[in-house]
């Protein structure tokens, strides 16, 4: 029997968890009595409660894996890493999306109340030990997603992406729950460790067929989650209806999350059908590569463009699944780290010229952005090469990676099919660049830029980071590395 | 002394001087020119400083672990052989700075930094002696090049700049792959380690293609050569000379670093076909050229077919000493396919820049639209005379050396492809003297062409800083092959020991 007694430690192990819940509901009370003059104070307190969970993920991380509440709840090195990129990436989403919201008159309380949950939903997600945390994080995570995508109620495009959004995604949620029910017949337990334990995932094992089944249900929720082709549906339209800041939020924190999830599910619990799930990835990251690479090319609009290679982005960190070990895993998270920072860079410039009024998100928006802009232009430019793979830049390195795990693991035909379409993606990148630098701007005049130079400076260095992890990317590798190394329960 | 390090990185810093400070065109011009000659004058110590004698040929080694991880390391080294390139490049980097002096209005400061950031990878890719720091080197100059080409080229510039990136991303991404497999292997990423791998025949094969992928479309050799004709036609002028003197020797120097001493065997067996590709260069590309009405097209097609004597000589070496025994005359072939490559340099560099003068005056590239040159501007017609004296290799010339020693070295091994080798000789003067014939002599055909003026003092200085080069070469290449001797014996001996 479950002994649930409780234990006073297991507070100090969930503490950021708990301070950012403290926190977002003192934010919910003071923004009650704000005027929308005083709104910047909720963003200032926002920023700083990402700031002070951040602080409290990184001090207090466990030298080994520690879990709360008989196992629900689990704080290792794979979870802090996660959990400090998440907590960047949803305040770059403040920093950028502040004044385009505002613009928009969006700039509302519930913006950063549903983020701040929504990321709380996010780092439980990662640090989940049970079946039931990982369902109770996602719900958390995909409602405030669903709510924040229909933020701008009157935009027909927005409701109608959110409510694609919600319909596809309580589809996924079903499946995914009804894998979960199938673990848990067979198993007897919702932890995952112990369900890694107790399963016979032998061939002609006891409860060996349930297993593969749920397994296959619980891929699908993951590939709903991730984005990856067949499952890929409500990607562009959510995209491209959501609000750009939203948009940015979706594509970069929370694939980190979904991240985490994967790799909870299909290493810690169902680590021993490796055999089973690699070759459903290894499908899963073809296509995606093929469809997101080669859809991508036809779209004239930046944010739909963006959601096709996140596609196929996707489906290079399931090629790092493809080798289900812990430097697999460590290559795909270097990978998905550095897929956030470079498509956060992208929004960020796509959230930098747009204006009330004007949304700078069709791919002829950019003409001629050099002679206007060359900063920012140049800023793009990094971005979009480093999405394309062209080194020196991070992307490059992160493809690198992935391509090692992959030959390393022995399918030398994956690898070959990911470089054939990373040539077919490169054009639709350097179009971009094409864009900007080759066309003659539609009017002369130099940009207006929004008066936010805190934005401004983040941007800038955002981009810089592109260039500065291309020559010195060593540390991050360790770091993913040594926390797989570390979080690993099961050596095969 | 880290001066490989300097190389690269004084120009990649101008770039950036350049861009922060360079709003002035005057104060870009300056400054770029600054830092190139900067680089140019340090890359000398290179050149006097390389000690021949020493048993080591690699020499001014430097090494920092950069990603532990995967062993990959900054490792920096020069034999002689990439000397000789690092010199040609940042040679060429001043005289296209010079050439662009006047040129070049629209948008200078970004156009010298794309110079300059060029300037310091292609020293990068020969300085380097980590696969996958070469690997970066290899692929980032694609960046700027596509700048070059797409921002201040001509009418068809995007068509011709996207083709270029791609086509060549294309062939080096297979290499990587390649690169990844051969790190798997061996742990390391280091050549030399790549070069001891213990390698079957079928992996030697897949590796030899990957590898011949990835450099051939760099040469380029027939059948991959296409982008070239229009990433020249396009380019602007000082991206022409850039692409055709020093790009396309990358892949040369590749098949020297890579191809040959890590799968020799699977070189050795597949020499046939870069033979072949060769000898169908130099004789139909040679062809094709004949008939081209856009010089600089001409001088593209013409630019494969010289480079065909760089993949020749490289690969009749191969047969010399693996199935001959041959050494001495593996050295020459490699030695003239070395010199090829710096005399094509040379040359090829300052026949884009004799177009460019008159592309400057009449902007046209068309040869119909031209005549009698030698009447109205003399001094251009004295430089156009002899470049293309050295096109045909005349000797004398820079041209004859190379090409006669990767003739002799072929004669030894295939009396057959020597001969076939030697049409060269016909087909390369038929083209280049009809050119001349029509551009430079005859009666000045039209008012405009009347009009042109003589050679101004930039344009003097970039054609005659090549011409003296291409001279002093074509009469005295000793201190050039005696500078590249170490390496080319090392590399000869190296492939004479490892037999299947």
């Amino acid at each position: 029997m479950i002994n649930i007694a409780f234990n006073p430690n297991d507070l100090v192990t969930v503490l950021p968890e708990l301070f950012l819940l403290g926190a977002t509901c003192a934010i919910l009370l003071i923004d009650l009595f704000l005027k929308q003059a005083q709104r910047n104070l909720t963003h200032v307190l926002s920023l700083l409660a990402l700031a002070v969970t951040a602080w409290l993920v990184w001090s207090g991380s466990p030298a080994q894996a520690t879990s709360a509440f008989n196992g629900m709840f689990v704080r290792d090195a794979v979870g802090t890493v996660l959990k400090l990129f998440i907590l960047l990436t949803t305040a770059l989403v403040y920093v950028y999306g502040r004044l385009y919201m505002r613009d928009r008159k969006l700039f509302v309380g519930e913006l950063y109340l549903l983020l701040l949950f929504a990321t709380l939903g996010m780092m439980l997600l990662v640090s989940a030990g049970s079946l039931v945390t990982v369902y109770l994080g996602l719900e958390l995570l995909t409602l405030s997603s669903y709510a924040l995508v229909a933020l701008n109620r009157d935009s027909v495009m927005s409701s109608e992406a959110a409510i694609k959004y919600f319909v596809l995604g309580a589809l996924a949620s079903g499946l995914l729950l009804y894998g979960m029910s199938m673990l848990y017949g067979a198993t007897g337990t919702l932890d995952l460790a112990q369900i890694h334990a107790a399963a016979d995932f032998s061939v002609g094992g006891a409860h060996r067929n349930l297993l593969v089944f749920g397994l296959v249900f619980l891929v699908v929720g993951i590939a709903f989650k991730l984005g990856a082709v067949p499952f890929h549906m409500w990607l562009p339209d959510v995209y491209q209806g959501a609000p750009t800041a939203i948009t940015l939020f979706i594509g970069t924190a929370s694939k980190l999350a979904a991240f985490g999830m994967a790799w909870r599910l299909l290493e810690v619990a169902m680590g021993g059908l490796h055999a089973q799930w690699t070759l459903m990835l290894a499908i899963l990251a073809a296509i995606s590569l093929a469809v997101g690479n080669v859809v991508a090319i036809a779209q004239t609009n930046l944010k739909r463009m963006l959601a096709y290679s996140t596609i196929s982005h996707v489906g290079f960190v399931l090629l790092g699944f493809v080798n289900a070990t812990p430097a697999g895993y460590a290559s795909a998270m270097f990978y998905m780290i550095c897929y956030a920072l470079m498509t956060a860079v992208a929004f960020g410039v796509i959230l930098l010229l747009a204006r009330a009024g004007f949304e700078a998100e069709e791919i002829v928006d950019f003409k001629g952005l050099n002679q206007r802009n060359p900063w920012y232009a140049g800023v793009m430019a990094i971005a979009m090469f480093s999405l394309a793979g062209v080194p020196p830049l991070f992307g490059f390195f992160a493809k690198l990676m992935v391509l090692k795990a992959v030959i390393d693991a022995g399918q030398m035909w994956l690898a070959i099919v990911a470089i054939v379409f990373a040539i077919v993606g490169l054009f639709y990148y350097l179009n971009v660049v094409k864009v900007m630098y080759f066309d003659e701007p539609a009017e002369k005049n130099a940009l207006p830029l929004p008066a936010d130079t805190g934005m401004r400076w983040v941007l800038s260095l955002n981009g810089l980071a592109l260039i500065a992890l291309g020559i010195g990317w060593g540390p991050l590798l360790d770091w993913c590395n040594q926390a797989l190394l570390a979080s690993s329960q099961f050596a095969r | 002394m880290h001066l490989l390090s300097l190389l690269i990185w004084l120009p990649i810093l101008g770039a950036i001087v350049v861009l922060a400070f360079g709003r002035n065109a005057a104060t870009a011009r300056w400054l770029t020119l600054g830092f190139a000659v900067a680089t140019f004058l340090l890359s000398l110590p290179l050149w006097t400083g390389y000690d021949v004698t020493a048993a080591n040929s690699m020499q001014f080694v430097e090494s920092l672990p950069w990603i532990r991880m995967i062993q990959s390391n900054y490792a920096l080294g020069a034999d002689g052989i990439s000397v000789a390139l690092i010199v040609l490049t940042s040679f060429t980097t001043v005289l296209v700075i010079i050439g662009a002096w006047r040129p070049i209005e629209k948008r200078v400061s970004q156009y010298m930094a794309a110079m300059l950031a060029l300037e310091g990878m292609l020293i990068g890719v020969f300085a380097a002696t980590d696969a996958l720091l070469f690997y970066v080197f290899f692929e980032a100059m694609l960046i700027p090049m596509f700048i070059l080409i797409g921002v201040w080229g001509g009418p068809r510039r995007v068509y011709a700049t996207l083709k270029f990136f791609i086509y060549t991303f294309l062939g080096s991404i297979f290499m990587l792959i390649g690169l990844i497999y051969l790190h798997l292997k061996t742990g390391e990423f280091s050549l030399a380690a790549f070069s001891h791998a213990s390698l079957d025949a079928r992996e030697q094969t897949w590796l030899f293609f990957a590898f011949l992928a990835g450099f051939a479309i760099k040469v380029p050799m027939f059948p991959v050569h296409t982008w070239l004709p229009d990433a020249h036609v396009e380019a602007p002028t000082g991206g022409s000379v850039i692409l055709a003197a020093i790009m396309l020797k990358v892949g040369g120097y590749g098949f020297i670093r890579f191809s040959l001493p890590i799968t020799p065997d699977a070189s050795q067996e597949f020499a046939w076909v870069v033979i072949a590709a060769s000898l169908i260069a130099i004789i139909y590309i040679g062809y094709v050229a004949l008939v081209q009405e856009d010089m600089k097209k001409l001088i593209a097609y013409s630019s494969v077919a010289h480079m065909g004597f760089v993949t020749l000589g490289i690969f009749i070496a191969l047969a010399l000493v693996r199935v001959n025994g041959n050494a001495d005359a593996a050295r020459l072939g490699i030695q003239g396919a070395m010199v090829q490559m710096i005399s094509h340099g040379f040359v090829s560099g300052a026949l884009f820049s004799c177009i460019g003068v008159m592309y400057d005056r009449l902007h046209t590239r068309l040869i119909r639209d031209y005549g009698g040159l030698a009447h109205v501007m003399p001094w251009f017609g004295t430089f156009m005379v002899l470049f293309a004296m050295a096109n045909c290799g005349l000797p004398g010339t820079s041209g004859f050396v190379g090409e006669f020693m990767v003739i002799m070295a072929s004669f030894q091994t295939s009396p057959p492809v020597a001969l076939l080798a030697a049409f060269t000789l016909i087909i390369s003067a038929a083209y280049t003297l009809w050119l001349v014939k029509r551009i430079v002599f005859g009666p000045v055909t039209s008012e405009k062409v009347a009009k042109m003026q003589d050679l101004n003092m930039q344009e003097v200085i970039v054609l005659g800083a090549f011409a003296i080069a291409v001279l002093a070469l074509g009469v005295y290449p000793k201190p050039l092959t005696d500078l590249m001797e170490p390496a080319v014996l090392q590399l000869v001996q190296q492939l004479g020991l490892v037999t299947l």
